[in-house]
C-alpha cells in the first residue's frame, strides 16, 4: 500500500512537476478524495438497505426481498425513483434557500470525512487539529436543517427545524467534552495520535490490547459520546425533528425526489461518521483487539458495523422519547456528568495513578 | 503568483462580497447566511496563517453556535420591512461618521510598526495548538481566568434578567415520570381465553331460571 501511494506520487509529480508543481498537489488531493467518497456513499446506500432488513427481522418481517437476490438492489432502485421524481417546491417558499438547504446539509457530513484516518497513513488530510476540525464542521450541519424548515415557509417544517437546531446545538455541548476528556488522555489533537495513543498500555503488556483502549478507563464517556451521536444525527429514539406522529415530518416535510433524499444521504452519512469517530476514539481505530492479530482497516470496518447495527437496534427498540426529556437529558445529565468526568480524570492523569504516561 | 496566493485572493474576494451583502440584503435571513459566509471565509484565510486552531475555534463558536441562534430569533421575528428602512436618511450622517471613525482607527492600527513586521515564520515542527495552550496555562492565565469569569457572570446576568418565575403551566417532573413502574398503574390480570366447553350451558340455563 505505501509503495502504490509513493509510486503514484512519483509519477504524477513527474507528469506535473515541470509546468506547475501545486498543480499535482490539487489533482492528487481530489484523487484522495473521491477514493474516499464514493465508497463513503456506497455505504450509505447499501446501510439503507441493512437498516430496512434488521429492522425487518426484528419486527418479524422479511423486509426488502424483491428487487435484485435477496432485494441486494434495492438501494438502485430507491436512489432511480428519487431522481426520476418531480421536486415540488411550495409557492410561497424562499426558493433559493430551499434548494441551497439540502446542499448545506450533504456537504459537512462528507467534508469531516476529510481528516478519518482508516489506518496509518490512510488519510486525506492529516492535519494537526483534526479533533476540532470535526467539532467545526460537524456543526455546520444543522443549517442545512435550519434553513429547510424556514426556507419552505411550513409551520410543521418550521416546527421540526427549531426543534433540531435545539437538539443539535446542546448535544454537541456533551459531544464536546467528552472529546475534551479523550485528548487530555491522548495528548493530541490528531485522531490518528489518539490510535496511536490507545496501542500502549497495561492491557497490551497482557497481549489483551482492547482493555487498553479508551472505552474501559472511560466507560461513561464512551457511552455519553455515542447517545451524543445519535442525537446529533437526529435518528430514533431522539427523532423529535421529524416525529411523524406531532409534526407530519419535520423539516422535510415539503421536500420530495431527489432534495428529499439527499437529506438522508447527509443522514445516513454521519450515522457512519459518528460511529467512525466512536471507534477511532474509544475502541482504537483500525488496532487489533488481540496482540496475535494483525492491525488492518478490515477491524475499523468491522468496529463501524457493530455501532451503526446499534443505530439500528436502538431504533427498533425504542419509543421516541419526548422533547422536554431530550432537553432535560442533555443539560441535566449529559453535560454534568462529562464535567464531572473531566476533573474526575484531570485528577487521576496528575495522580500516581495515571495510567497514561 | 502561487497557489496560496490564489487562495487568499479567493477567499477574500468571497469574505468582501458577503460582508457587504450583509449590509446590503434586504431580507434578514439572507443577511445573517451572508455573514456566516463571511466569517467562514475569515476562518479560511487564518488557516493560510497557519493560525488553525483560531480558525477552528472561529467556526465552531461563531458558525457552529452563536450564528444559529442569531438565526433561530431572525427567523421566529416578525420584521416589518418598511418601518425597518423607515430613519435612513435621518440615520444616515450619524452612520457616515461613525464609519469614518472606524476606518481611521483601522488605519492607525494597522500602520503601526508592530503590525507591519512580518511575523517570524514558525517552525515546521511545533504545533500552534501545544503553543497557545501553554501560552494561556502559563503567562496569560489570570487575563485568562478573568475572561472566563466575565463570560460566567454574562451568562448569570443574562437568565437573571430574563428569567419571570415560572408560568403556571403543565409542568411535570421528567425525572418522576422516567421513574413510574408499570405496576402501580396497571394491573395485568389472569383470563382464561376460553370458557369451558361443558360448563356453559349450565350458566345459560340457570341465568334463564
Amino acid at each position: 500500500m505505501e509503495t502504490l501511494m509513493q509510486t503514484i506520487t512519483q509519477y504524477g509529480s513527474g507528469l506535473f512537476g515541470a509546468a506547475w508543481p501545486s498543480l499535482w498537489l490539487v489533482v492528487w488531493t481530489l484523487l484522495k478524495i473521491i477514493v474516499l467518497v464514493v465508497p463513503v456513499l456506497t455505504c450509505v446506500a447499501y446501510l439503507t438497505y441493512f437498516e430496512r432488513k434488521v429492522i425487518g427481522y426484528m419486527h418479524s418481517r422479511i423486509g426488502p426481498n424483491r428487487v435484485g437476490p435477496w432485494g441486494l438492489f434495492q438501494p438502485l432502485a430507491d436512489a432511480g425513483k428519487a431522481i426520476f421524481k418531480e421536486v415540488i417546491t411550495p409557492s410561497r417558499a424562499n426558493r433559493k434557500l430551499y434548494f441551497i438547504a439540502p446542499t448545506l446539509a450533504l456537504a459537512p457530513a462528507i467534508a469531516v470525512w476529510a481528516v478519518v484516518p482508516f489506518g496509518e497513513n490512510l488519510v486525506v488530510a492529516n492535519i494537526d487539529a483534526s479533533l476540532l476540525y470535526i467539532l467545526a464542521i460537524g456543526s455546520m450541519s444543522v443549517y442545512g436543517l435550519i434553513l429547510a424548515g424556514w426556507s419552505s415557509n411550513s409551520k410543521y417544517a418550521f416546527l421540526g427545524s427549531m426543534r433540531a437546531a435545539a437538539q443539535v446545538v446542546s448535544y454537541e455541548i456533551a459531544m464536546g467534552f467528552a472529546l475534551v476528556v479523550v485528548l487530555m488522555v491522548s495528548g493530541s489533537l490528531n485522531l490518528t495520535d489518539i490510535v496511536h495513543a490507545q496501542q500502549k498500555g497495561m492491557g497490551v503488556d497482557w497481549g489483551l490490547n482492547f482493555l487498553s483502549w479508551n472505552w474501559l478507563p472511560l466507560l461513561p464517556l464512551f457511552v455519553v459520546f455515542f447517545i451524543s451521536g445519535i442525537a446529533e444525527t437526529n435518528r430514533a429514539p431522539f427523532d423529535v425533528a421529524e416525529g411523524e406522529s406531532e409534526i407530519v415530518a419535520g423539516f422535510h416535510l415539503e421536500y420530495s425526489g431527489m432534495a428529499f433524499a439527499i437529506f438522508f444521504l447527509a443522514e445516513y452519512t454521519e450515522m457512519i461518521l459518528v460511529s467512525a469517530l466512536t471507534s477511532l476514539m474509544f475502541l482504537g481505530g483500525w488496532s487489533s483487539p488481540v496482540a496475535f492479530l494483525p492491525d488492518g482497516i478490515w477491524w475499523l470496518v468491522a468496529k463501524i458495523c457493530g455501532l451503526l447495527f446499534l443505530f439500528l437496534w436502538f431504533r427498533a427498540s425504542f419509543p421516541r422519547y419526548r422533547y422536554d426529556h431530550i432537553m432535560r437529558l442533555g443539560w441535566k445529565v449529559f453535560i454534568p456528568l462529562t464535567v464531572f468526568w473531566l476533573l474526575l480524570v484531570g485528577v487521576w492523569m496528575l495522580s500516581p495513578l495515571n495510567i497514561w504516561k | 503568483m502561487n497557489f496560496t496566493d490564489f487562495v487568499f485572493f479567493v477567499l477574500a474576494a468571497i469574505l468582501i462580497i458577503a460582508a457587504l451583502r450583509v449590509i446590503t440584503a434586504r431580507n434578514p435571513v439572507h443577511a445573517v447566511l451572508n455573514l456566516i459566509l463571511a466569517l467562514f471565509s475569515a476562518g479560511g484565510i487564518w488557516i493560510l496563517l497557519e493560525a488553525e486552531f483560531l480558525a477552528m475555534v472561529l467556526v465552531m463558536v461563531y458558525i457552529g453556535a452563536v450564528m444559529v441562534l442569531f438565526l433561530f430569533v431572525v427567523m421566529m421575528l416578525d420584521i416589518d420591512q418598511d418601518r425597518l428602512r423607515q430613519g435612513f436618511w435621518r440615520y444616515l450622517p450619524l452612520g457616515v461618521v461613525m464609519g469614518f471613525i472606524i476606518v481611521l482607527e483601522l488605519g492607525l492600527v494597522l500602520s503601526n510598526r508592530y503590525f507591519l513586521e512580518m511575523p517570524v515564520a514558525p517552525a515546521p515542527d511545533i504545533s500552534n495548538t501545544r503553543l497557545l495552550g501553554a501560552l494561556l496555562a502559563s503567562e496569560y492565565v489570570y487575563p485568562f481566568e478573568l475572561a472566563a469569569v466575565v463570560l460566567l457572570v454574562a451568562l448569570v446576568g443574562a437568565v437573571v434578567l430574563t428569567f419571570r418565575g415560572r408560568k403556571n403551566g403543565h409542568h411535570g417532573d421528567p425525572a418522576a415520570q422516567i421513574r413510574v413502574r408499570a405496576a402501580d398503574r396497571l394491573r395485568i390480570v389472569q383470563m382464561p381465553v376460553e370458557k369451558d366447553e361443558p360448563a356453559e350451558p349450565q350458566k345459560e340455563e340457570q341465568g334463564a331460571c
